[in-house]
């Protein structure tokens, strides 16, 4: 993949920086013009961790100017996300933290696009929101992963067994991600990596910095373990929804398969991080309770902004 | 130096409100009679008799009042 498009005076500069870095250290001190200007460097800094550029040397990951830029931009999403967490609704607290969990996720409401693809959406807007979900998708459990070595040991067996199920248990035909870029080709999008990083909302490019950001941290872990938790549990009914839609709209089938195998996959997979992860590393790590919490806050309400910004895209009422 | 715990661990396990998780079947023999081959490492069946999917647990539970998911 090829550095995107710059979105403003930030990325820009850092563009341009990190295809001349390692000869040069990146050396940024360039002001965001705006938040979709900021959202778009973080994403790009993150993605040095991840697949990286074609047009940028793997040196860069650790090029310490860069990582300068990344933790001014991260420091200021933190801070907006616990902004927002801190005016939220109070989460329960009845001391089972399983029950507590789902109870809070349930609770929470926002607007649903999976309703919105099952029921009224055009192949259009399926297929815009496809691309724009695609740069999750195409990295799909992998922000996940770098949680794994920061845990005591029944949290750590229990979500291997779980990314062991989304990398495809050893097939790396099922491997989630591959399943997803299959279902793309189907229905004609281009599957490539990265594709289509450029027609994606802010909001969308800041729900994957959240989750990049909460891997990447260690300090973080447990915020980490709680996203998952809401992901996985507010996926399964979601997801038959989205079959359903794909169907409607008579969309190539292995997309609809890919929505299928996650109806029964997260039913699994949302046990299992709200109670064998979660739930014991809580046990081993008390004071991280109310990380998890926060951590699952800010998969639903980066969820809920996304969904708010397409509807807004496309002229529909929330 | 205190010795490392064993933790208690089952292959089955009954999630409170969900469905049942069962870990390296073969096979899964429904109320129907029917065999379903599993292809996976551990599977969630359902218990709440909800589900569109069964045996699979397919989420269906959540939509229920708590009173009506299984204990
Ligand atoms: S127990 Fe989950 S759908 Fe029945």
């Amino acid at each position: 993949m090829l550095l995107p498009e710059p979105r403003g005076a930030l990325t820009s500069a850092l563009f341009a920086a990190l295809r001349t870095s390692p000869r040069t250290q990146v050396d940024v001190c360039v002001e965001p013009s705006d938040l979709d200007d900021a959202t778009l460097a973080l994403w790009v800094l993150h993605e040095l961790s991840y697949r990286g550029f074609d047009d940028v040397d793997d040196a860069a990951e650790w090029d310490l100017g860069a990582l300068a830029v990344r933790r001014r931009l991260e420091d200021d999403l933190e801070r907006r996300m616990r902004e927002r967490y801190a005016a939220s609704a109070a989460r329960p607290d009845t001391g089972d933290l399983a029950a507590d969990l789902f109870t809070y996720i349930e609770q929470f409401e926002g607007p649903s696009l999976a309703r919105f693809v099952q029921t009224t959406a055009t192949r259009d807007q399926v297929l815009e929101l496809l691309k724009w979900r695609s740069i999750y998708h195409l990295k799909e459990a992998d922000p996940t992963a770098w949680v794994i070595p920061r845990l005591p040991v029944r949290a750590k067996a229990a979500l291997a067994e779980l990314q062991y199920d989304e990398y495809g248990g050893g097939n790396p035909n099922q491997l989630h991600q591959n399943l997803f870029t299959r279902g793309m080709r189907a229905v004609g999008l281009n599957e490539k990596y990265g594709r289509y990083v450029g027609e994606a909302p802010t909001e969308f490019l800041e729900m994957n910095n959240a989750l990049s950001m909460l891997g990447l941290h260690r300090r973080l872990r447990a915020a980490a373990l709680g996203h998952l938790a809401a992901f996985e549990t507010t996926s399964s009914e979601p997801s038959r929804r989205i079959a359903q839609g794909l169907r409607r709209l008579e969309l190539a089938e292995e997309l609809a398969e890919y929505y299928d195998e996650h109806v029964t996959a997260d039913a699994v997979h949302d046990q299992l991080a709200v109670r064998s992860i979660c739930g014991t590393l809580v046990d081993d790590e008390p004071d991280q309770a109310e990380e998890i919490f926060f951590g699952a806050f800010v998969c639903m309400d980066m969820e809920s902004r996304a969904a708010h910004a397409a509807f807004a895209r496309w002229g529909v009422d929330a | 130096m205190s010795e490392a715990p064993i933790y208690p661990h089952a292959d089955v396990e009954i999630c409170p409100g969900g469905p049942m998780l069962v870990r390296n079947a073969g096979a899964i023999r429904d109320a129907d009679g029917q065999v379903h081959r599993v292809d996976k490492p551990i599977v969630a069946l359902c218990r709440c008799q909800k589900s569109a999917r069964k045996p699979w647990c397919d989420g269906t539970h959540k939509l229920l009042p708590p009173e009506k998911r299984p204990q």
